[in-house]
């Protein structure tokens, strides 16, 4: 057999293939290569990436792009002078601890115009470890088509999400799954205080069709229609409508204005290049590319917003007011209590919640148009019961209850005392919302 | 068989043991190491009494358990009837339904899972259409029921696949004399020809089980997370905690799947249903009735119009500027392709490379391993396959964890740059993980090449290496390249690994381009762009290759191939 054979044949293409590719993959030696770690679309990094090298002959920008969590794991595992330049996402938290752990420089790239704060909240970190590349408020966006169809009236503050009219049609996102919305969640209990704005949370978890895994799939489901609302960063909100899409977006009263960050990574490969990409990000120009519609982000310049398009919000201009002034160390402080929280009484029990809202909604509708003192005594027990957070403010206060969630999770005893917590979360929502389920039919039976 | 001992032979099993020492074995070792270590680094079973005392973990547990064998009954339902008709009967168009059937294979399953959501969600046009005529929707993509539905269309080719070949293999005689001694229809289906082609449907079915109980994407595309993979990857991944919990679910995970695999292999082992002629040419297709046939040919069309639903649905994203709570998209454009061209080419160039190496490694093992298997009587030599073959339980986090972990110091020797941040990872990954489906099918190639051959030509005077380079692998060839094809489409597919093991974005694969573009309002139509022109780059290749093989098929009859 003398013909060179098809598998023989397929081997040696797949050979020539393979040295071509690895001549190919011979990285450039040269000095110039910036690598950004970022958690933000890639719309904004190619908008970015190509100015950047047109302002820069000869530099190339990389871009990596993971969620802001896996971001914050990535940098941590790789080894120091194979890490990305420069880390650049929404979250302070995770510069917080990427600074705790050594993993940020210090860097002041000496832009002027830049105010220090944004009502109380300062925009670059004390300790200069991060700096504020661009501003992001919390909204409420929703598709006006969606609305228009279902007959619902559009809403303006997050506590007109609680109401019966839209339940079923809101989506919202889980703190533990994205910073965004951690952010949003925070700035609700801190603009209400600790009772009252899980009372708020949970009615319009409650109503949600869906708690999405990720932050993105509020704005992606509102905008083709799966879900009427939902909360969002501002950004997605206003990047859909400038898009095309038929939604609108809302700043509520209780919103808070807080930084987009971006940091020099310690133990980078090309730290002086990523001096000058950071440096870039914050120049006129760089803030500029933040207009773009499809982008549309706040720029942290103030000039910036003078060539931006009637209309684009101003956080500077007083046009979106912002009532919350964010506490960032309250945050940092309770960030894996409130998450855990919310996933142990909302996430992962939704359905139960969902039903028990709908039994309130329903026998709440059955009161009104058949006033009933027993009654409406057991609907305020039955909201009570569903609306209320399994750890109260005291308890939130207490510091060795808030050091459960802080210790490693390998120590068998804290990993005790921490699955016996989460076993105890989970049983009372699951009892809470069935019982309150219960309480509100009952209050609904009176009413006939 | 040639029994006979050479250093060769043990050098090439060697070395085939290293590779997937390194780089299965020690990579999955360490993360599940996590999950029996205390902070000292000791051994504990802390973590897992920790488990099994959360009712979430229990509830997470038999939600994945419902899933998968729903799945593996909907599956079933599904693929039985297609593989039946179309091998059995004269049927027009069985080569189209065949290859039609492959394609749900080729869409990463969140992509899939995402275009669905158009079409059959809340808001999707089937909904809105219900809506409007009759006033009422179907919850067909919510819960558990939903997820049930978007693997069933994702994962049944497994089953059509391997039962088609199953069905294809047995012995006509067999369902002759059944029907002379007076079984027809139902009943000859059920006594004769479906226990004859078990073998086929356990393998099928254990590997959809497998699948849809390790599987990521579609809980999390479609919001479901009181389930076990889920659950591990939100413990695992939230910032600042390493939460040894995830790392208890993970072993889970791997711990069921083997147990499918070995309870298949159990449940197949010593029943006989090996026929004395192989079914093949002398095949007799039957004719369908009339009213047989209007029922297959309209059961085959509703189940391919689901199955192609997840394409369309694509297709239609990626021509659309805006698609918002409407039937269909209202605006179109062809911009999405222009923008993926202009800055993507490369994630696509990168996806043929890695996948054509990772293939072109697992052919070659796969290959070696079949021959030091049914060729040679080296001791431990089904050690090989073993744990070849556990690949396939493995879940893509574990292993990509798994590789950042143990490869992190790691240098390519002369280059200096580090493993985890060259290409060659993305190609050891690939490779590794889709060693098995190579493997299955070199092995069965081999098993259809009679030793008379080999021995013929070694008689002749060749050498050991001349024959097997000379008549085993080209009479191999078929399997071959059907190896290498399932290894390729898969690979080409893969998402969690890819994820976690990128660290450029010039060296990212499509895959990672299209869940990158999926990540912003603007990037869906260009991801759809993206994924339309990966699925048919891999349909085009997959019709090639039968092809290929078809036309080898027809030439060695020709003459006179045993």
């Amino acid at each position: 057999m003398t013909r060179s054979t098809p598998a023989s044949a397929a081997f040696a293409s797949v050979a020539l293939v393979a040295a071509l590719s690895a001549a190919a993959f011979v990285p450039a030696a040269s000095a110039q290569t910036v690598t950004v770690i970022t958690s933000f679309p890639k719309e904004l990094t190619s908008a970015y990436k190509s100015a950047f090298e047109k302002a820069n002959p000869g530099a190339r920008l990389e871009v990596l792009n993971k969620g802001t969590s896996a971001a914050v794991a990535f940098t941590r595992e790789t080894p120091a002078g194979s890490r990305p330049d420069v880390f650049w996402a929404s979250a302070p938290d995770a510069f917080e601890v990427l600074a705790k752990d050594g993993l940020l420089e210090k860097y002041d790239p000496g832009v002027k115009g830049i105010p220090d704060r944004i009502g109380n909240y300062p925009i670059n970190d004390p300790q200069g470890y991060y700096r504020g590349q661009a501003l992001a408020g919390y909204g409420i966006m929703w598709n006006t088509r969606y609305l228009k169809a279902n007959q619902l009236p559009e809403p303006r503050e997050w506590v007109d999400l609680a109401r019966p009219a839209y339940f079923g049609h809101v989506a919202v996102s889980s703190p533990s799954r994205s910073g965004t919305t951690h952010l949003t969640v925070e700035t609700i209990l801190q603009g209400e205080g600790w009772a009252k704005g899980w009372a708020q949370i949970l009615q319009i978890a409650g109503n949600s069709a869906a708690i999405t895994e990720r932050s993105f799939g509020v704005p992606d489901g509102v905008s083709n229609g799966q879900y009427g609302l939902g909360l969002v960063i501002d950004f997605f909100g206003l990047a859909a409508r400038n898009s095309g899409f038929p939604v609108e977006f809302v700043y509520p009263s209780v919103t808070a204005i807080v930084p987009a960050n971006i940091g020099l990574v310690a133990g980078a490969k090309n730290a002086e290049w990523g001096r000058r990409f950071i440096q870039f990000t914050l120049s006129p120009e760089g803030q500029k590319l933040l207009l773009d519609p499809k982008i549309s982000r706040l720029p942290v310049l103030p000039e910036t917003y003078k060539s931006a398009p009637a209309g684009y919000p101003d956080p500077y201009g007083g046009r979106i007011r912002a009532k919350v002034n964010f506490d960032s160390d309250l945050s940092e402080r309770r960030y894996y209590l409130v998450s855990s929280l919310f996933d142990h009484t909302i996430t992962f029990r939704h359905k139960e919640l969902a039903a028990a809202t709908k039994a309130i909604h329903e026998a709440a509708a059955r009161l009104a148009a058949r006033p009933n003192a027993q009654g409406a005594k057991l609907l305020a027990e039955a909201r009570e019961l569903a609306f209320s957070p399994l750890v109260d403010e005291a308890k939130m206060r207490d510091d060795s209850f808030v050091k459960i969630f802080r210790e490693t999770k390998r120590d068998a005893e804290s990993q005790k005392r921490m699955t016996a917590l989460e076993e105890h979360w989970a049983k009372d929502a699951r009892l809470n919302y069935e019982r309150a389920a219960d309480l509100a039919r009952q209050a609904g039976k009176l009413a006939q | 068989m040639p029994p006979r001992f050479s250093w060769p032979i043990l050098g090439v099993a060697l070395l085939i043991a290293a590779f997937l020492v390194a780089f299965l074995i020690v990579p999955v070792l360490t993360v599940i190491w996590v999950a029996f270590a205390d902070p000292d680094g000791g051994f504990t079973l802390a973590h897992f009494a920790g488990f099994f005392s959360l009712s979430l973990m229990r509830e997470s547990f038999a939600n994945s358990l419902y899933v998968a064998l729903a799945t593996v009954l909907a599956s079933t339902l599904v693929a039985v009837p297609l593989a039946y008709l179309t091998v059995r009967f004269q049927f027009r168009g069985a080569i189209v339904i065949q290859t039609l059937g492959v394609l749900p294979l080729i869409m990463p399953a969140f992509v899939g899972a995402a275009a669905l959501q158009l079409l059959f969600g809340r808001s999707g046009s089937l909904n809105l259409i219900l809506d409007d005529w009759f006033g009422f929707t179907l919850p067909i993509m919510q819960g558990l029921n939903g997820i049930v539905f978007v693997e069933t269309l994702h994962y049944f080719p497994f089953i059509l696949l391997n039962l088609s070949v199953a069905l294809n293999n047995i012995d006509v005689a067999m369902e002759e004399s059944a029907q002379n001694l007076g079984a027809h229809g139902w009943r000859l289906f059920r006594r004769i020809v479906f226990p004859l082609a078990m073998p086929g449907y356990v393998a099928g079915a254990s590997l959809v089980f497998i699948k849809v109980f390790d599987d990521l994407g579609t809980p999390l595309v479609l919001n479901v997370t009181n389930m076990l993979a889920p659950q591990a990857y939100l413990r695992v991944t939230s910032i600042g905690i390493e939460d040894p919990i995830g790392f208890v679910i993970c072993v889970i995970l791997v711990a069921f799947s083997v147990a499918a695999m070995a309870g298949s292999g159990a449940f197949l082992r010593g029943r006989e249903f090996a026929t004395l002629q192989r079914g093949g040419q002398s095949l007799l297709r039957r004719r369908l009735a009339p009213w047989q046939a209007v029922l297959a040919y309209g059961w085959i069309g509703l189940v391919l119009a689901l199955v192609l639903s997840p394409h369309l649905g694509v297709l239609l994203l990626s021509f659309s500027r805006v698609w918002s709570y409407s039937v269909l998209p209202e605006a179109w454009t062809l911009a999405h392709y222009a923008t993926v061209f202009g800055d993507s080419s490369r994630m696509i160039w990168n996806t043929f490379v890695y996948c054509g190496l990772a293939a072109l490694i697992d052919v070659s093992i796969g290959t070696a391993i079949a021959y030091l298997v049914l060729r040679t009587r080296l001791p431990g030599r089904q050690l090989l396959d073993h744990m070849a073959t556990v690949a396939l339980a493995m879940p893509g986090v574990v292993l990509g964890i798994g590789y950042l972990r143990t490869f992190r110091n790691v240098e390519i020797p002369l280059t200096g740059t580090a493993l985890t941040a060259s290409w060659l990872i993305f190609v050891l990954a690939y490779s590794v993980r889709r060693l098995p489906y190579a493997l299955r099918s070199c092995m069965a190639a081999m098993q259809q090449v009679h030793t008379s051959l080999e021995e013929a030509a070694q008689n002749l005077g060749a050498s050991r290496a001349g024959t097997i380079r000379r008549v085993i692998v080209p009479l191999m060839a078929g399997g071959i390249l059907a190896g290498f094809v399932t290894s390729f489409i898969t690979a080409a597919v893969e998402i969690s690994e890819t994820i976690l093991l990128t660290s450029r974005e010039s060296l990212a694969p499509m895959s990672y381009g299209i869940y990158l573009y999926m990540q912003s309002i603007a990037g869906r139509g260009p991801g759809a762009a993206l994924g339309v022109i990966s699925v048919v780059m891999v349909a085009f290749g997959t019709y090639l290759s039968h092809r290929f093989v078809a036309s080898r098929e027809a030439h060695h009859i020709a003459r006179g191939k045993p």
